[in-house]
């Protein structure tokens, strides 16, 4: 049982990722390789800060505005030098293991007797209710964060303009310099999994990143297959499809764990996943 | 005011693809005029348009609007003055976003996009009065999905949403390519008495010579990237069809 709550909570914790991703790759129509580096960024910038003696809000501060700047590097590749944003995204998470590298020291850093978000929250009871309190605390913030953004004009800008570029430009936006902000939003969202992700594991590795944009994917496109069972439509329900998208991708790891998978092959299997979601509908579409 | 000086637009300048697509081209519209654009395929119609509107900047001449140089201004930017229809009637919506969020922006051309969340019952009501005009039913589906509706509701929707906001002047391109013979009349009949009823500064470019002939305060002809007709309205309400088809013969 506590190694599904386990799950859950690093579900949880990933959410932040899932929303970058979401933002990204749902409402830019870009897929943002930079999530590798930027996730690696915001666990690398927490311990090398934990481990130095810094309180948990300027660490937390510091994650967001690295992560957005990492995001804002490849949107600024992307639009003024006119490369594929895959590409780009390619340039910036090549350039940020360097910098990740940079900022540890070395390429291991384990996080013993340093502070935790966990620990200075007032959550009750056990050690694993108190990460659940706090991984559900940042998630909700996160939720209402971006939802609330979504919902104002800016926000709607944001969402036209990786739907129609002619209409919004047309309409008075600044494409470029919306999808440098969204790739900058969407990497500070994820540089807070990196911040979360490290706390709870106890370390941070310089190689922790590797892949986990599929992971990310394969969660918002998990939350989208749910969704779309039912007939919501509202930018609240897919942000929340996405939260539960990242709790069950996790938990459908942690279960192919329990059953005996060498986790040697644990990439392996989140490929398949992630395959067996997108590819799925595909699938049944021939069959009939 | 809108003027056009000395443009000249080249694409693929310098190889042996070179197009002229515009050649010293002079062009002044009148603030409230209604200018009807025709011509050949490749006539330099649609590039014209590109031009005014900035999505193309000319390699020679001015763009002006009420006396104000903007050749070096975006697109973006020029839409303070300028609301575009296109010829694709899917490109001047979005279609995952709702017919009320779609409107939103449109009321939002001039202005800067804040973090407000604006949508309140008023602006609700008012995009439903605006819809009610068409008679399509779309004003109760102010929640629906855009992308859900055909290509003539979405073509008349983008006519509302150049006219919700402060721009003055409106472009449309071939805005009726796509749409029946029913939808197109609509549309242009609407598009004809906005124009007039707001005193829009407006240039159709049509290869219908019907509606060249029907609507309108001025009629142009292009040719090979120059203007070879320029009529008035008195010179093009003595014109029967048969003189216009002759220009194209």
């Amino acid at each position: 049982m506590n190694f599904y709550l386990s799950a859950v909570i690093l579900g949880l914790a990933y959410c932040g990722m899932g929303l970058g991703i979401y933002i990204s790759l749902r409402i830019f129509n870009i897929p943002d390789i930079t999530t590798d580096g930027s996730y690696t960024l915001g666990a690398a910038i927490s311990a090398s800060l934990l481990s130095s003696g810094h309180s948990i809000p300027v660490v937390l501060l510091v994650v967001l505005v690295c992560g957005g700047l990492s995001g804002m590097a490849t949107g600024l590749i992307h639009t003024r030098m006119k490369i594929d944003p895959l590409l780009a995204g390619i340039l910036v998470m090549t350039a940020l293991y360097s910098v990740n590298l940079a900022v540890m020291g070395r390429s291991n850093i384990p996080l013993l007797n340093t502070p935790t978000v966990s620990g200075i929250l007032p959550f009750p009871g056990t050690e694993s209710s108190r990460w659940m309190g706090a991984m559900l605390l940042f998630t909700i913030a996160l939720c209402v964060l971006i939802g609330w953004i979504l919902k104002t004009d800016f926000g709607l800008a944001m969402r036209a303009t990786g739907n129609s570029e002619q209409m919004v430009r047309a309409n008075g936006v600044n494409t470029n310099r919306m999808k440098v902000i969204g790739l900058g939003l969407a990497n500070a969202l994820t540089a807070t999994s990196g911040f979360l992700v490290c706390q709870y594991q106890g370390f941070t590795d310089i190689n922790m990143g590797i892949g986990i944009v599929i992971f990310g994917l394969g969660a918002v496109m998990m939350g989208e297959a749910i969704l779309s069972f039912t007939k919501l439509i509202a930018t609240g329900f897919h942000l929340a499809a996405v939260i539960l998208g990242c709790v069950l991708f996790r938990v459908i790891i942690g279960a192919a764990l329990t059953l005996g998978i060498n986790p040697n092959w644990l990439k392996l299997v989140t490929a398949v996943i992630v395959l067996g979601v997108v590819g799925l509908p595909g699938i049944k579409l021939r069959m009939r | 005011m809108l003027e056009l000086e000395h443009i000249d637009k080249h694409f693929n300048r310098g190889t042996p693809a070179e197009v002229r697509a515009i050649e010293g081209l002079d062009l002044t519209v009148k603030d409230g005029e209604f200018l009807v654009l025709i011509g050949f395929n490749g006539s330099g119609k649609t590039t014209l348009l590109n031009l005014i509107s900035g999505t193309q900047t000319p390699d020679r001449g001015r763009v002006r609007i009420d006396g104000m140089d903007v050749t070096g201004l975006r697109d973006y930017q020029r839409s303070l003055w300028i609301a575009r229809i296109f010829q694709d009637p899917l490109a001047g919506t979005a279609p995952d976003l709702s017919i009320l969020d779609n409107f939103r922006l449109a009321s939002l051309r001039t202005r800067p996009k804040s973090f407000r969340t604006a949508v309140d019952r008023r602006f609700r009501q008012r995009v439903k009065e605006r819809l009610s005009v068409l008679h399509m039913g779309l004003e109760e589906k102010t929640d629906s999905l855009v992308g859900k509706l055909s290509g003539g509701q979405r073509q008349a929707l983008t006519l509302l949403m150049a006219v919700m906001d402060r721009s003055r002047i409106l472009l449309m391109d071939e805005p009726t390519a796509a749409l029946d013979p029913k939808s197109s009349d609509l549309l242009i009949h609407m598009a004809s008495s906005l124009i007039t009823e707001l005193g829009l500064t407006a240039i159709l470019v049509t290869h219908d010579l019907r509606y060249a002939g029907t609507y309108g305060t001025r009629l142009v002809m292009m040719e090979g990237g120059k203007i070879r007709r320029d009529l008035d309205r008195n010179e093009k309400s003595s014109l029967t069809p048969g003189d216009l088809v002759s220009w194209f013969t």
